[in-house]
């Protein structure tokens, strides 16, 4: 009986590895091909990537390789001193997502208080929209995102996206949940005092829930970094497309240059990650339903 | 308790403004005394009502700016016949739209690819979750592993989901060893196939963690006193565990089927424009709509996919209200 349990959890344990296998190979893949020189690069994914149709559907087979022959920084060099071209792209992510980020978080955080100390028909019915709006998919807001960014002339500047995603509902919802856990009675207690209600917000309400805070700004951050949709549709000029575009329109000649770049892209959230993953799950947990 | 103490102060409050209003009566105020504060002669239910407004405005403001109104303007060209002219049409653009040979091959391309890939998403990142929970080494390292596809580019996704199935791709090669032939997965039948592990891959992590929250709340005595009473683990994981975990369950159903909308992101930097056929989808086909500037389309299509989300919101809701008593109770 004791043995077949510690099989089960082994055969458990060897699934789990199997997939663990499965889903950081994608990202391994980036990182290690990144280190490659662009013959090796052509030598192996040459069937793939190759512009003439008509050799490729003749030759072989790719060579998907997990270590470089050879360690080279080539392709880093090639992106990052060669050419500013790529930093000049990845300064467009950083300055679309973080202003996106921090004002994000902050008008929320005053909304979510709003929620949570006030309770009412009203306030329930415009939570209750906010959680509809959060929900909606990108094809529903995309034309109604054009149309006002038409409206105020400010289509093709980086306006256009930072400022509808500065209102994304999203954040709203998250933090209202976590802030409608803080016991009534510390509010209370407060306003005994004589506390203000922004006195209330700032120094109880906030420092509670900073955890939270952070979590919410992590998730914010990975979703627009990774943005796709929004700058294909809203700015359309190449000079102040983020990083995230343009990588996916790097020439099929140049895969390894294109391997770098990702893995460069993928250094600000991977460290965000791997410093936050406990407030991250955190975080994604809470999100676990849609009433607050 | 404190409900007594708001109604004590309320009423006193009343008094001392029934009293001010007497004195009125009774003897002019001297000019240059204080005048009664208005803030402190409203009513502590208007009062409350201004507060929160103060506190809401901002993000409520950028809501109706950015959203809201917007959002009436497209419900508004969606009954129109052009944006210049304007000539109200009531459904011809919806009658339109649903003759449209490009939207209906779009949008059943995408409820086809939901209907598959959420039904797997949802059971095996509840298989992953229920794995997590039994005493397994590396646990939360596992759990790192499975959540680590939130960060890579999508750029980068794309290459390597093309190097595995291209036509000389890592995954014909791999079938070539049992001696299957090659195809080119994606301007295959397969095709769909090829976006759902794209899409499980990038969301079972995010779903997992759902249900392990979800996991962590079944009251711990529940499982140890069926364990006590001789339940098996498949009855205490069916009778118990799924019960408890239905409404997370109706949520991460709702949840994937929203993020399979997304998946629209790959699948462009996978194919471009114009995919095979299996792939057209209902994001294709607003981008192209939009390329030619047809609003009375695109606002036709905006409203009838935003009714249906609706609706499943909707459904999510009620839902909740239901199972969520149920277990509660």
């Amino acid at each position: 009986m004791r043995k077949k349990r510690y099989f089960g959890r082994f055969a458990m344990f060897i699934l789990c590895a199997v997939f663990a296998v499965a889903f950081l190979l994608p990202t391994v893949l980036t990182i290690t091909n990144s280190f490659m020189t662009e013959s090796e690069i052509t030598a192996n994914y040459g069937p793939v990537f190759s512009t003439d149709k008509t050799q490729s559907y003749q030759s072989g087979f790719v060579n998907l390789k997990l270590i470089p022959d050879k360690v080279s920084f080539t392709q880093y060099i090639n992106g990052l001193i060669r050419s500013p071209d790529y930093l000049i792209k990845f300064w467009n992510s950083v300055i679309l997502v973080v202003p996106i980020v921090i004002f994000q978080v902050a008008i929320a955080s005053v909304a979510a208080y709003a929620f949570t100390r006030w309770r009412g028909k009203w306030r329930a019915f415009i939570f209750f929209f906010y959680v509809i709006l959060m929900l909606m998919p990108y094809q529903v807001t995309l034309v109604p995102n054009f149309l006002v960014s038409k409206w105020l002339g400010i289509i093709n500047t980086r306006w256009a996206i930072v400022l509808p995603g500065i209102f994304a509902p999203f954040s709203v919802f998250l933090l209202t949940k976590y802030m409608r856990r803080i016991p009534y009675s510390l509010i209370e207690a407060a306003k005994m005092e004589g506390a203000g209600e922004w006195y209330i917000f700032t120094r109880i309400c906030m420092p509670q829930c900073r955890a939270a805070t952070y979590s919410i700004a992590i998730l914010v951050f990975i979703d627009y970094w990774n943005m796709v949709e929004q700058p294909l549709i809203l700015l359309n000029d190449p000079d102040k497309q983020p990083l995230s575009i343009f990588l996916s329109q790097i020439n099929k000649g140049e895969i390894g240059l294109a391997f770098a770049m990702a893995t460069i892209y993928m250094i600000p959230s991977l460290l965000l990650f791997l410093h936050g993953e406990e407030y991250l799950v955190e975080g994604i947990a809470n999100s676990g339903s849609v009433k607050g | 308790m404190i409900y007594l103490i708001r109604r004590g102060e309320r009423s006193s409050r009343r008094c001392e403004a029934s009293m001010k209003k007497i004195k009125i009566k009774f003897h002019k105020p001297a000019p240059g005394t204080l005048k009664p504060k208005k803030w402190d002669d409203m009513e502590p239910k208007t009062r409350d009502l201004l507060r929160s407004l103060c506190f809401l405005c901002p993000s409520l403001l950028g809501v109706i700016i950015f959203f809201v109104l917007p959002f009436g303007v497209v419900v508004y060209y969606s009954f129109t016949s052009s944006a210049v002219s304007g000539h109200f049409v009531f459904l011809k653009n919806f009658v339109e739209l649903f003759h449209n040979k490009a939207f209906l091959i779009a949008a059943r391309n995408t409820l086809k690819f939901s209907f598959t890939a959420v039904p797997l998403a949802v059971i095996l990142a509840l298989g992953l979750a229920l794995m997590l929970e039994a005493r397994i080494p590396l646990k939360s390292q596992f759990r790192t592993f499975f959540l680590s596809p939130m960060m890579v580019p999508v750029a980068s996704v794309v290459l390597i989901w093309q190097v595995i199935f291209s036509y000389g791709g890592t995954m014909n090669q791999f079938l070539a060893i049992f001696g299957a032939d090659k195809i080119d997965w994606l301007k295959s039948d397969y095709c769909l196939t090829v976006i759902t592990i794209l899409f499980l891959w990038k969301n079972l992590g995010y779903n997992m963690i759902l249900f392990m929250a979800g996991l962590a709340n079944i009251p711990k005595e529940l499982l140890e006193v069926a364990a006590v009473e001789g339940a098996t683990p498949s009855y205490s994981l069916f009778a118990i565990k799924l019960r408890y975990l239905s409404p997370t369950i109706l949520f991460v159903t709702i949840l994937s089927m929203i993020n399979s909308f997304k998946v629209f992101r790959e699948v462009y930097l996978l194919t471009g424009d114009y995919p095979y056929e299996g792939l057209y989808m209902l994001q294709h086909f607003m981008n192209n709509t939009f390329n030619s500037l047809d609003y009375q389309k695109l606002s036709a299509a905006a409203v009838v996919m935003a009714l249906f989300m609706a609706g499943l919101i909707a459904l999510l809701f009620y839902a909740e209200d239901r199972f969520g008593k149920d277990v509660e109770g």
